[in-house]
């Protein structure tokens, strides 16, 4: 935990892109506090810089300027190597579209993130197969991504964004390529997850309706974030 | 490390299975180096067929002697009265009928080769009866020997299948007339199979040579026996003579053709291989960027930049290593026992020998492909451990 008690912490972030000879300033001296336990929504329109700060978060990226702490730990002054692993070990990620191995079944692409833990071959079934039964997907083990539906593809993201019991669940539009009955059901995985399960999520999302099951709303705009009470 | 390694096995693992799915451009690949293996392995089987060629013609028991100052037998001159010195001297091998002693006549005749019609050269060797005691090695595989005072020859096996008119039954022309082919021989795939022999006395007066002959084969009685025969041979103040060890003689004859073939297949394949090389490079290219997503989601989620790098890499090894196998087993059954002939530069006749695609020249093939794959591999799998992971991510 950070001074404050949040979970994540972001101090004074600024993140600027090279475009050629063209610098393009993203998020501009960013402050932001996720306390543990919260379902954090994050809107704003296209280009304001929401993908560009969860990647902050996630450790995919780091901050041109600023801190960024998760769970005590300053990310941003990992090593390449040190990040990677700490990812493996405090973050889910779940992705706009899925990013599922099409060469993998259902179960080998949430046993994934476990081939980075040193569970033995039994114990990451065990894993699997809970993850599996709470994105209610056990049925579907076995198939192939091109076999199943986008909900079902991302309920298979979700479980491999929880298989590994992560500090920290983030997720950019869950529910973006999906039609609106298959994104209620993800968005009341995730509602379930945080309620039941108390994890911590950040989820990026661009529809209002989805931002609504959030316990918290903040709104992006020109890489500053403004508090902005639900709807 | 142990987590490390499951890192690498599961990647690898992953990758190889796609290789199926991107059977195009991991086929286009593959071919390309099998082609490149085929060709350097076949090429390199030219130089081996030679030099086993050349090798089996020689025993280091065999002495070779002629004319100080001639580098061949062609150039070489001895008269009657010198091999007749030589042929008594200590230290050479006595057979049945005497010392294992033969003085021989050279020439050259000129006769169509089968393949194209055009003539070419063909040693005519005049030989006195030791000579086949001297190379044990040679044995009548159809009709007969010569008849020693008559007008006949017996033709080596690999001449025979050159050219034309040297069949069991065949004529060849010696001056006016014709001699005829009496019996085919071989020589254990020696030089002697390029050959013609007959009579080294009926060839004299054939060829106007009087008494001469030019050259002296002569069996010692054991190859630690050379040093001293040749001493005593160069040290006699009646000779005027050099005495070569046979295979030293062959040695050198060989190192102008086989240093060629080798040098030209060395270029060939060096040449194809940096074209299969950018084949590979193109496929491996291709590979990673078509996979640009699934790579960075991989790293995404925590795998680690050496175990990505290693799985590319493998991919590539393994594309490289069956194109290598393939191309390997290409070349033996296209080239093992091909028969071919070359002219030997020293006496300017034919050389008859077989490609020889040898053990050590498939492994040698296939540790070629390994070193494409692995050139053509490693790039994009640096590529691929170093794109940005939040950018991959955007790409679709
Ligand atoms: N790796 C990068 N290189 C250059 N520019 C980038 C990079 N990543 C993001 N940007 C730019 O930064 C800005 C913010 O991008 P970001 O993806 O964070 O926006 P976003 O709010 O997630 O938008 P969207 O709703 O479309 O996903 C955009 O203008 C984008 O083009
Ligand atoms: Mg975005």
């Amino acid at each position: 935990m950070s001074d404050n008690g949040s979970l994540v912490s972001v101090r004074d972030a600024t993140k600027t892109f090279r475009r050629g000879s063209e610098e393009i300033r993203v998020l501009e001296r960013l402050d932001l506090d996720v306390p543990e336990g919260e379902f954090l929504a994050l809107m704003g329109p296209s280009g304001s810089g929401k993908s560009t700060l969860l990647n902050l978060i996630a450790g995919l990226d780091r901050p041109t300027d600023g801190s960024v702490t998760v769970a005590g730990e300053r990310i941003d002054r990992l090593s390449r190597t040190k990040l990677a692993a700490w990812r493996a070990r405090h973050v889910g990620l779940v992705f706009q579209f899925y990013n599922l191995l099409p060469v993998l079944t259902a179960e080998r692409n949430v046993e994934l993130p476990l081939l980075l833990t040193h569970l033995s071959r039994a114990q990451r079934k065990k894993h699997v197969d809970t993850a599996l039964g709470v994105v209610g997907l056990t049925h579907r083990k076995g198939h192939y991504p091109r076999t199943l539906s986008g909900g079902e593809q991302q309920r298979v993201g979700i479980a491999r964004g929880i298989v590994t019991d992560p500090t920290l669940l983030l997720a950019d539009e869950p529910t973006g390529d999906l039609d609106r009955k298959s994104g209620d059901e993800i968005l009341e995985l995730l509602t379930a997850l945080n309620r039941e399960h108390n994890k911590t999520i950040v989820m990026v999302t661009h529809d209002p309706h989805a931002a609504r099951r959030a316990t918290r709303v903040l709104h992006m705009s020109e890489g500053k974030l403004s508090q902005e009470a639900a709807e | 490390m142990l987590n490390w390694l499951t890192q690498v096995f599961a990647l690898t693992q992953f990758n190889i299975q796609t290789i199926w799915q991107r059977k195009g451009s991991s086929a286009a690949a593959l071919f390309g180096i099998a082609g490149v293996v085929a060709v350097l392995v076949g090429v390199l089987s030219i130089g081996k067929g030679f030099e086993h060629a050349m090798q089996a013609s020689g025993r280091p028991d065999t002495a070779l002697i002629l004319r100080s100052g001639a580098d061949s037998e062609m150039m070489s001159g001895l008269s009657r009265d010198v091999t007749r010195i030589i042929g008594d001297a200590e230290g050479i091998a006595r057979g049945d009928n005497g010392a294992l002693s033969s003085s021989e006549l050279f020439v050259i005749i000129n006769l169509p080769k089968r393949s194209t019609g055009t003539d070419a050269n063909v040693p005519l060797r005049g030989v006195e009866p030791p000579a086949f005691g001297v190379r044990s090695e040679v044995e009548i595989v159809s009709g007969r020997s010569f008849e020693w005072g008559k007008n006949e020859v017996i033709v080596g096996v690999g001449a025979a299948r050159e050219f034309r008119g040297l069949e069991l039954g065949g004529e060849i022309p010696v001056g006016p007339e014709r001699w005829k082919v009496v019996g085919l021989f071989a020589a254990g795939g020696g030089l002697s199979e390029s050959e013609i022999w007959t009579d080294a006395g009926v060839l004299q007066p054939a060829y106007r040579r009087g008494s001469s002959f030019q050259a002296v084969y002569a069996k010692l009685e054991s190859a630690d026996a050379f040093q001293s025969f040749s001493d005593r041979l160069t040290t006699d103040p009646r000779l005027n003579v050099k005495v070569v060890r046979q295979t030293d003689y062959y040695a050198e004859q060989s190192q102008a053709i086989s240093g060629l073939i080798n040098g030209l297949g060395s270029l060939i394949a060096g040449l194809m291989g940096i074209g299969a090389v950018f084949g590979a490079l193109n496929t491996m290219y291709s590979a990673v960027s078509s996979r640009t997503r699934e790579i960075a989601t991989l790293r995404a989620l925590g795998f680690g930049n050496g175990p990505v790098i290693i799985s590319v890499m493998a991919e590539a090894l393994v594309i490289a290593v069956v194109g290598g196998l393939a191309g390997a087993g290409l070349a033996y059954l296209a080239f093992d026992g091909f028969q071919a002939a070359t002219m030997n530069w020293q006496s300017f006749s034919q050389v008859a020998f077989a490609f020889d695609v040898t053990p050590a020249l498939l492994v040698q093939g296939i540790v070629y492909a390994v070193l494409i794959g692995f050139v053509g591999g490693l790039l994009p799998a640096i590529r691929a451990a170093r794109m940005p992971i939040a950018a991959a991510l955007r790409e679709s």
